[in-house]
């Protein structure tokens, strides 16, 4: 009697030590190997430059807008001298005239010192401008949205001041909105180049990384698994892939913006600065470029995520396919 | 639970590898599959595991026509069959314990409930110090031992064997032998495909099932 209680507690102590031994269960898909980490970078990459790439768009358009709506909102009225006209009084009257127009804001009369700093880049300093016959400016300001009626004013002001030419610089607006619109055209065009390139790099990168686990595959399918239980191992897996890879090429990009207004905003005035500002418009991403990446950071995970699903699923298909027709039977190692 | 009727297998084009092969493996039975090497004994063993469909000729599978049976039926079949790949087929970043443990965690089985039932297992086959060894550090006996294991953990109603004690020394071929032995009294049906005539003769009960150019002759 007293025997058999011994012999439980020895059963129980050597099934408790080898019970204690067992690690946590690893993941039926390896956590980590050379291709899961090469494709980790890919998707890394491609990230980063899809990020990037969406937030120079972004900046372009901007810019371009910004170009556009800058010269559009001024009206420039140019009175040419004559001997007969006091060119003082024709500004004034010129400026008054443009302003009883509905759909103009403010009018300023570019005064003697201002045209002469304006004609200095060609006529030198000490410039005395009565001594030339040098036409004269108004510069009034239109609101965008509404905008004066321009055929009426230029009657008005031909009737009123016959030397007075209006230029509402509708060539210049025509050129910018023709380029600006011809910049997100390429931005946009560029923008999809690179999203498809991300697309195709990241799907065929998937399939790569997953050709090196078939064996998992034809293991868990012979072993009972059902197709879908195999395909959501290996979505797990390459979510968590998608997901490290993409954010981290977001976030390096985000970085990028942030890093770049930052000097932008610290240098301001200074000729380094102005001259990017100028070719590249303000670093600052805003809202919708955060948008972007995040969105950017969605697409990539839910691609690799669906490519790795289809892979599986296409794969066990393949070894069915195997099943229903011998001949096909060299693409399996020997059973 | 198995039934063929002249079933004949050829690969594309090329002669017929399994010929008119008609016969049952029934419920319990125990039987060795044998013949030169590349008489088909792999092959008819991938027949019996539902990996292959046979040219012509009818197999019936616990009771179903395998040709009628829908492709996402196959795995619920294929668990109520354990089999025994000659090359192992283990995971190799998966521990001894995990690679045996594979076929329940794959039917959604919590671990808690089967970690005694795979331990106890691992002890009878001799790897009760190697669960956390990876198939790369254990010799061809262990993965031979691991997989066999693998095969049983579910209690199969048929178990395939491929050549199983083509790794390992006799006495651990003997026991494996008695394992085999005490599923089939639990219940399980053997087919255990070998050269080695020493194994076959320990079990004089077991049939013999012959294959020679494609054809089959059985030895109750």
């Amino acid at each position: 009697m007293t025997d058999a209680p011994q012999e439980t507690a020895q059963d129980a102590q050597p099934a408790r030590r080898l019970e204690m031994r067992v690690r946590p269960t690893a993941p039926i898909v390896p956590p980590s190997n050379v291709s899961g980490n090469a494709l980790m970078l890919v998707i890394a990459i491609m990230a980063f430059l899809a990020c990037l790439t969406f937030g120079a768009v972004n900046m372009v358009r901007a810019t371009a807008a910004s170009w556009q709506s800058q010269i559009s909102r001024e009206v420039t009225i140019q009175i040419k001298p004559d001997d007969a006209l006091d060119m003082e009084q024709a500004l004034k009257d010129v400026r008054d005239l443009a302003l009883t127009f509905s759909g103009t804001r403010d009018g300023t009369i570019v005064d003697k010192a201002a045209t002469a700093r304006l004609l200095e880049p060609w006529l030198g300093e000490g410039l005395n401008i009565d001594e030339l016959p040098v036409p004269r400016l108004v510069i009034v300001t239109i609101n965008e949205q509404s905008p004066p009626d321009f055929a009426a004013m230029r009657v008005a002001l031909a009737e009123k001041v016959p030397t007075a030419f209006l230029d509402d610089h509708r060539t210049w607006v025509d050129r910018l909105v023709a380029m600006a619109r011809t910049t997100a055209f390429i931005g946009t065009g560029v923008l999809v180049l690179v999203f498809s390139a991300m697309v195709l790099t990241v799907v065929f990168a998937t399939r790569g990384a997953l050709s090196g686990n078939r064996h998992i595959v034809e293991v868990l399918h012979f072993v009972g698994a059902e197709a879908g239980f195999v395909a959501s191992e290996f979505q797990k897996h390459f979510l968590k892939i998608s997901l490290k890879g993409s954010v981290a090429g977001g976030f390096l990009a985000a970085l990028f913006f942030a890093v770049a207004s930052f000097w932008q905003g610290r240098s301001i005035a200074t000729p380094q600065s102005d001259q990017a500002t100028a070719l590249f418009g303000t670093f600052s991403m805003g809202l919708t470029g955060y948008l972007g990446i995040a969105a950017t950071i969605v697409v990539i995970a839910v691609l690799t995520t669906l490519t790795a699903r289809f892979t599986v699923m296409r794969t066990i298909h393949e070894i069915d396919l195997i099943r229903s027709d011998p001949s096909r039977t060299d693409q399996l190692p020997d059973q | 639970m198995i039934h063929f009727e002249n079933v004949g297998l050829r690969y594309g084009m090329g002669p017929e590898i399994l010929r008119d092969l008609t016969f049952d493996i029934p419920r319990r039975s125990f039987q060795f599959l044998t013949g030169p090497s590349g008489a088909g004994k792999t092959t008819l063993l991938r027949l019996l595991f539902l990996s292959l469909q046979p040219t012509r000729g009818i197999i019936r599978t616990f009771d179903r026509e395998i040709s009628t049976i829908p492709r996402d039926e196959l795995p619920m079949l294929r668990r109520r069959i354990g089999i025994v790949f000659q090359d192992f087929r283990l995971l190799d970043h998966l521990t001894t314990y995990e690679n045996v443990a594979l076929p329940l965690r794959v039917r959604g089985k919590e671990e808690s409930s089967y970690r005694a039932d795979v331990l106890e297992l691992l002890k009878w086959v001799g790897l009760g110090e190697r669960i956390n060894v990876l198939p790369a550090v254990l010799s061809g006996g262990e993965k031979q031992r691991a997989a066999i294991a693998r095969a049983l953990i579910d209690r199969p109603e048929l178990l395939l064997a491929d050549e199983p004690t083509g790794n390992v020394d006799p006495p651990m071929a003997r026991r494996l032998l008695s394992l085999f032995l005490e599923l089939n009294r639990l219940g399980t049906a053997v087919v255990i495909a070998t050269h080695d005539l020493s194994l076959m003769d320990q079990v004089d009960e077991a049939r013999r099932m012959i294959l020679s150019q494609g054809r089959l002759d059985i030895y109750d």
